[in-house]
């Protein structure tokens, strides 16, 4: 009963989801206030449908209702509560209903807070909003009904696959959703802005926090992802360059460049049909992205739901979306017309640098990712492109990013100051040639490498202190001015300099554990010892164990360095009767500077066990430096002059004390 | 200082339609770089997969990296210390493979496996084994490896 009643809201809600497509734009077109303002109820209504059918099938998934064909082939009675609730995404059809109702919710969003967006603009984002929710909706209920029934019912659900309990795995399609749909948002205000034909501040005043909240959500959804295949996989890797790995990351950084020349927009009213453009291209990479993971058109090691029918939905809704907007894009862009010059040695030249940046950086990673795909299609030959040629084509691009990242945020609006910039920059640039030779020095291995990453590293951790310290007039004024300064300082400075501080992060946990960390594989004896880096590893053995509905091989490692014990390493190997399955728990022994990772396999026949051993330094830095993006990103939102219905009087007085 | 002078009065002199011109034409530029880059790289760095029976007709180079697909032959699976034998096969033929480390968790005798490396005078030296989530799913070039082969009963498989 309860199934039915959220696939009939379901229903309801395409139908007020076509209603809202098409009215608001007819009444904004003819100035009927009534038509447009029906535009804000609708996506209210819309919401509340959607979340009613992802609430019934929430409570199916409680309730352990095996009738229903989704519950009975992705749950089980047995499966913790958290993972029931987690697993209602878990699944193809769940995570689309997730899909549609993250996009409802940005839509009633815009519906509730958007009473200071022109009526005609508010109107038109909506019916845009309400044409994607259609896609969405469409393809939920003919191609994957979630509330599909099955009968006679299965005792018990099939749904216990122990790699996917996990919360890192539970809570990153969310957060990549929140991420992927965001960027709807800034999509909608696109193409409403090319409808009108306009563009102007207050259009990029509401872009910019859409855009960076999805950038953040998508920062941290990105960073789960891969902290989660470091420690489940066992494998020791944060990256694979996996298809469905690189649909994520194809827009977020298309998204990163949306977020810096949105704030063009915003401050100088230059680059507004690129920022439109961007705006599209990043919602239909998020599209794609989707498109990849759910049609499983490529192979991918994540690769759960494989169904060509679906596919060519998706694939469908993807060329009249893209086709839709971009011929939009061709017959519009016309009209959006900058009102105001800038030189190419400026923060807008410097920004633009890094849209042409990113934007090779997102086109590389696609091409690495649909090349196989094309050649299949084309020769029928099967290749597959692998972490090399993603290194040796992204890094032209990233080295002269992470350069640029320190100058541009220390040149002017319209006409910069080189050597002027250079000339303060020489702490960061001391610091970082410094850093490389040191490293180029000390450096036992990899050294050339280690020092233009280090060297690298070192100027993106630097210049934005040197930044945040130009702005204070540190140590150029009084004290007591400076501290005056930093108490006026809004939060979007905080925020991107802390934002590129946590690049800085990144890049060190990448370069560091690339170049300088020790991997051994082996079959080991009970009594044999390793030495890793500079760890001793003594393998006690193992034996093997019951768990609670698995039986475990576990391995004991007794870590010592330089005699001292340092740590008690128990690995495990897991084998699941139901589903048939074997899982792979690393032991890890997380350190802010370093990580142990040690592994335990199969048994050799001759009394041996293989075993692989990491000492991996200071990879944790990678997520932390994610973590810390984001963070600059949530920390730039909540400044006030992002928050909806800000005076603009207050507005005018933080751009005032910021200097632009 | 003067050639910065210049450059921002040649600029304020530029008028719109240029400057966005230029923008245009540094943004293609920025993207055929990235696409020569990107070409360059795919050239070195692009890695074939073939099936035993394409192996064996026309086998790559020596030292050529590729990757090999097919199933895990019952009973081939042997270990000495870490290191690990196997026969992958289409069912009609069968390359030995050789692989020193740790397999994945869901390798098994009679399923789908991919392996990348090289071949060395008829064995395949693997570098990685990969790792497929899901026990019911067959890697695609897997399928259609078995698919030429001959033996392959869509949804039979595995």
């Amino acid at each position: 009963m309860i199934a039915e009643l959220g696939h009939f809201a379901l229903i309801l809600a395409l139908g007020v989801a076509l209603a809202q497509a098409s009215l608001p734009l007819w009444g904004a077109a003819r100035g009927d206030r009534g038509l447009m303002a029906f535009a804000g109820s609708a996506a209210l209504t819309q919401f509340l449908l959607v979340a009613l059918a992802y609430g019934a099938l929430t409570q199916a998934f409680l309730g352990s209702d095996f009738s229903v064909i989704n519950v009975a082939t992705n749950s089980h009675s047995q499966k913790p509560l958290l993972y029931k609730i987690t697993g209602v995404w878990g699944n193809h059809e769940g995570s689309l209903l997730l899909w549609a109702l993250i996009l409802a919710l940005f839509g009633a969003g815009v519906a509730a807070f958007g009473a200071n967006l022109p009526p005609s603009l508010k109107a038109r984002v909506l019916a845009v909003q309400a044409m994607i929710a259609l896609g969405f909706l469409a393809f939920i209920l003919f191609t994957s009904n979630p509330f599909q029934r099955i009968d006679p019912p299965p005792a018990d659900g099939n749904g216990l696959n122990p790699l996917l309990q996990d919360p890192g795995l539970a809570f990153h399609p969310p957060f990549l959703y929140l991420g992927y749909v965001g960027f709807s948002i800034a999509f909608a205000f696109a193409i409403a802005a090319l409808i009108e034909g306009r563009v102007d501040p207050a259009w990029a005043r509401w872009v910019r926090p859409w855009t960076l909240a999805a950038w953040s959500f998508l920062t941290v959804g990105i960073a789960l992802g891969s902290w989660w295949a470091y420690y489940e996989l066992g494998w020791g890797g944060y990256w694979f360059w996996d298809p469905v790995e690189n649909a994520s990351l194809m827009p977020w950084l298309a998204g990163t460049a949306l977020l810096h020349s949105a704030t063009v927009v915003e401050k100088r009213e230059a680059l507004k049909a690129w920022t439109v453009l961007l705006a599209i291209l990043t919602f239909s990479l998020s599209l794609l992205g989707t498109f990849l993971v759910r049609s499983g058109v490529l192979t991918s090691v994540h690769a759960f739901a494989t169904d060509p029918a679906r596919g060519l939905f998706i694939l469908a809704f993807l060329a009249v979306t893209v086709g839709g907007s971009l011929a939009l894009f061709a017959a519009r862009a016309e009209a959006l017309v900058a009102r105001s010059w800038f030189a190419a040695l400026s923060r807008e030249g410097a920004l633009v640098l890094n849209n042409l940046l990113l934007g090779a950086m997102a086109a590389t990673v696609l091409l690495g990712t649909l090349y196989p795909l094309f050649l299949d299609a084309l020769t029928g030959d099967k290749v597959s492109v692998g972490p090399p040629f993603f290194h040796a084509a992204l890094a032209p691009s990233f080295l002269p990013l992470a350069i640029a990242l320190g100058f541009g945020p220390l040149l002017a609006w319209k006409r910069g100051d080189l050597p002027a910039v250079t000339r303060r920059l020489g702490v960061a640039l001391g610091v970082a040639l410094a850093v490389a030779l040191i490293t180029l020095a000390l450096a036992d291995r990899h050294a050339a490498l280690g020092a233009i990453g280090l060297g690298l590293v070192a100027w993106a951790l630097t210049t934005p202190l040197v930044e945040l310290a130009e702005r204070l007039r540190l140590f150029r004024a009084p004290l007591a001015e400076s501290w005056a300064r930093l108490r006026i300082l809004p939060r979007a400075a905080w925020g991107m300099s802390l934002a590129h501080f946590g690049v800085g992060l990144m890049a060190m946990g990448v370069v560091a554990s690339e170049a300088w960390q020790t991997e051994r594989i082996q079959a080991l004896r009970p009594g044999d010892a390793v030495a890793v880096g500079p760890y001793k590893f003594d393998f006690k053995g193992a034996r093997e164990l019951d768990g609670p509905n698995y039986l475990a091989l576990r391995g004991h490692f007794e870590v010592t360095r330089d005699g001292r014990p340092v740590a008690v390493m128990e690995p495990e190997t897991r084998r699941y009767p139901v589903p048939p399955m074997t899982t792979t728990e690393a032991a890890i022994r997380p350190r802010l500077t370093e990580d142990l990772y040690a592994v335990v396999g199969e048994p050799d026949g001759e009394g041996g066990f293989a075993t692989r051993l990491y000492h991996k330094p200071l990879v944790s830095w990678i997520w932390l430096g994610a973590l810390v993006m984001a963070t600059g990103g949530a920390l730039s939102l909540s400044d006030r002059r992002h928050r909806v219905g800000a005076p603009v009087r207050a507005r005018r007085a933080a751009q005032a004390a910021t200097g632009d | 200082m003067r050639w910065n002078a210049k450059a921002a009065a040649r600029a304020e002199a530029m008028r719109p339609k240029h400057r966005r011109l230029s923008l245009i034409l540094s943004a293609l530029l920025a993207l055929g770089a990235a696409v020569a880059v990107s070409l360059t790289a795919l050239r070195d760095n692009l890695v074939f997969f073939f099936g035993p029976t394409e192996v064996l007709a026309k086998p790559p180079a020596a030292e050529k990296r590729f990757r090999l697909g097919g199933l895990v032959e019952e009973g081939s699976v042997q270990r000495q210390g870490a290191e690990i034998r196997f026969r992958v096969t289409d069912t009609v033929n069968a390359i030995p493979v050789v692989y020193r480390g740790i397999l994945p968790d869901l390798f098994r005798e009679k399923q789908g496996v991919v392996a990348e490396g090289h071949l060395r005078e008829g064995v395949f030296v693997a570098a990685s084994v990969l790792a497929k989530h899901d026990e019911t799913y067959m890697p695609r070039e897997v399928a259609d490896a078995l698919k030429k082969a001959g033996h392959w009963k869509e949804g039979g498989g595995s």
